[in-house]
């Protein structure tokens, strides 16, 4: 298992170059100019070129290119032209306030989904069933803007029960963070939860037609036990592949939901530093999302080797 | 010592689909005795699991349905069981070995732990004498290094030891009854062997009764002391063992031991089979079942369906040919 997990680490170094790379071609492709970006409309066609210079875009895009991987080979992710600041300094602010949104979503999402999945897979043709599989279809279905500005006005504009926007301040106490991250939280955990019912329900009712359930109930093993252990444990797979994949797009931040409660996450960051051309910035956090992407991808292959411990004889990586 | 541990009558399981009403098993009846090994052998779709599953009450929720009949387990009627009843019969009365042992285990806990699980189910131990008497269970069917077997995941034994460990598993309450259905199927001959020795012996150690579904009359043959013959959802032939195997009686019988290769025989010789396929299990009901496959079938196979009679003491056919006075000779049609 710990040569597996090894070559999976070396793995992960061509795809972040691949990554790295790419990221670098496309923001050189979007059109207009950093330098005026940060100069404004006002400024003379001088001051802007002197800003290139600076900035060092009047180089040819190789040599920009070679700088550029020096620089990230050293763990210098340079610095914001909007922000004026260190890149990773950014990104290291930003990324907790979206884990605080994420991380409970998700979590959420998880626990919920597997309820209802299990639920509807156990009573799967009657009434039950069919009302949470269209529940989850509407979740998966509507748009989290509408959803967002939705809860906003019912909540918080006409009820007056929770904020409108922001995350309030640790100052004002805990409780105020909490009252903030409602309805944000909501927002975000809806998709997930209607993801995780459905595959959940599906992967657990293959297992429950299974021989080992079968064999299971013919030993006189409770109903709960051989549902909520049994079964729930072989049909978790497919739950952890989506499970990574939701965990690791958290920290590209829910830029809707994000940007709907003006919550200050990762995904009003990237906007941001789109919207003003911050080639470093747009860099910089590309690239710690894609290698949270890889870390949590190769966790997911370690965690499948811990509930089905078959897989590392059969995966062949 | 002939008591009475299980006995069915007219038993009734109907397959509700919505392709219509499939009569999987249609009127059976039968007994076993304690420590007895009774055989039931058929073609695949006679009824055979069905009939098993039946006995526990182990049958797909919603489409399948006991209709009508009895089951009596050592003085319980077990159609009146509720729930909780139920599942101290199904884990601790009876038994239950499916036919793929490889399946039948669950891929994702270990042997040792499934087998505790099981044990601290069915008495109130804790998980130290459970590990202990899980181990002398793998050594009474002679897995040795029971340990370490007990420390593997299901996929790191063979297919033979796993129906071992499957084995173990059933004896560990002291059931009165092992249902086996078709045990030996999913396994490769020698290891058949030793499977069926490790069941006889089972049933000469504890005087647990063994129903035994198949369809290989060799191992009912080596096994059973009664066998009962199944087609199209009903009993055609119900009788001792050795009976069946010096004087047959069902057309359906002859046809079915016709097809078996015999030792010594001409390997030129072109092996029997039964013209046709087994009816619509849908369809079934109104005429003796086996009658467009019988070369001896008369109007009367057509119209009405055959009651099961007691030809000879001991001896129950179905078959209206066969009660009719002089009988049947075998081979008395010329089949081409």
């Amino acid at each position: 298992m710990f040569k597996t997990i090894l070559i999976r680490c070396l793995q992960i170094l061509p795809s972040l170059f691949v990554v790295v790379t790419l990221t670098f071609i496309l923001t050189r492709m979007i059109p207009g100019d950093p330098a005026r970006a940060v100069l404004g409309p006002q400024a003379s066609v001088q001051d802007v070129q002197k800003m290139r210079e600076t900035m060092g875009l009047d180089q040819p895009l190789v040599s920009q290119y070679k700088d550029y991987m020096i620089q990230i080979a050293k763990g210098d992710f340079g610095v914001s032209y909007s922000y004026n600041q260190p890149v990773l300094g950014l990104i290291a602010k930003r990324i907790p306030n979206t884990l605080l949104l994420a991380f409970p979503s998700i979590l959420i999402a998880l626990i919920a989904g597997l309820l209802i999945g299990v639920t509807s897979a156990v009573r799967q043709g009657t009434l039950v069933d069919y009302l949470f599989m269209i529940l989850a279809l509407v979740g998966v279905s509507m748009p989290i803007f509408w959803l967002g500005l939705m809860l906003v006005l019912v909540f918080s504009v006409h009820l007056g029960w929770l904020p409108v926007l922001g995350m309030g301040s640790m100052s004002s106490g805990i409780g105020d963070v909490i009252r903030h991250m409602v309805l944000p939280c909501f927002c975000l955990a809806t998709i997930p939860t209607a993801t995780f019912s459905r595959i959940t329900r599906s992967s657990i009712l293959e297992s429950i037609h299974g021989d080992s359930i079968r064999a299971l109930r013919a030993r006189g093993i409770r109903e709960s036990v051989v549902i909520w252990k049994y079964a729930l444990k072989s049909a978790l797979p497919p739950v952890i592949t989506v499970l990574g994949l939701q965990l690791a797009g958290c920290f590209a931040g829910a830029i809707l939901t994000e940007t709907i409660f003006a919550w200050p996450g990762m995904g009003t960051l990237i906007v941001g530093a789109i919207d003003n051309r911050d080639y470093a910035l747009i860099q910089g956090a590309v690239l710690v999302i894609a290698l949270a992407f890889v870390i949590i991808n190769m966790l997911v292959d370690v965690v499948y080797m811990i509930i089905n411990p078959n897989v590392s004889y059969e995966g062949g990586f | 010592m002939s008591e009475a541990l299980l006995t069915v009558k007219d038993l009734k399981t109907y397959f509700y689909t919505s392709g219509g009403v499939s009569k999987a098993v249609d009127g059976v009846s039968f007994q076993i005795n304690r420590g007895e090994i009774m055989g039931i052998v058929g073609e695949s779709g006679s009824g055979k699991s069905v009939t098993s599953s039946s006995i526990i009450r182990l049958l797909p929720a919603g489409t399948g349905k006991i209709v009508s009949g009895s089951i009596d387990f050592d003085g319980t009627d077990v159609l009146a069981l509720n729930k909780k009843e139920l599942l101290s019969f199904r884990g601790k009365d009876v038994s239950m070995i499916f036919q793929n042992p490889m399946t039948s285990l669950s891929p994702v806990f270990k042997v040792g732990h499934q087998m505790t699980e099981l044990i601290r189910t069915q008495q109130k131990v804790d998980r130290q004498s459970a590990c202990r008497l899980a181990e002398e269970a793998l050594m009474k069917v002679g897995i040795t290094d029971a340990r370490r077997r007990m420390d593997s995941y299901p996929y790191e034994l063979s297919g033979g030891m796993c129906q071992r460990v499957i084995i173990a598993m059933s004896i560990l309450s002291s059931p009165k009854m092992i249902i086996a259905d078709e045990p030996t199927t999913a396994l490769d001959v020698t290891i058949q062997a030793q499977v069926l020795d490790l069941l006889k012996e089972m049933r000469e150690t504890y005087q647990t009764a063994i129903l035994l579904i198949t369809h290989n009359l060799g191992v009912v043959w080596k096994m059973c002391d009664s066998v009962m013959v199944m087609y199209a959802g009903k009993t055609v032939e119900y009788t001792t063992c050795s009976n069946l195997y010096h004087n047959p009686l069902h057309p359906y019988t002859w046809g079915l031991l016709d097809s078996m290769p015999r030792l010594g025989s001409e390997s030129e010789e072109e092996l029997s089979t039964i013209q046709g396929t087994p009816p619509d299990l849908r369809l079934t009901g109104t005429c003796c079942n086996f009658s467009n496959r019988c070369p001896y079938a008369s109007e009367i196979c057509k119209s009405v369906v055959p009651e099961l009679k007691e030809l000879e003491p001991g001896h129950f056919v179905a078959c209206h040919r066969q009660g009719e006075e002089g009988g049947l000779m075998r081979g008395g049609v010329d089949q081409t």
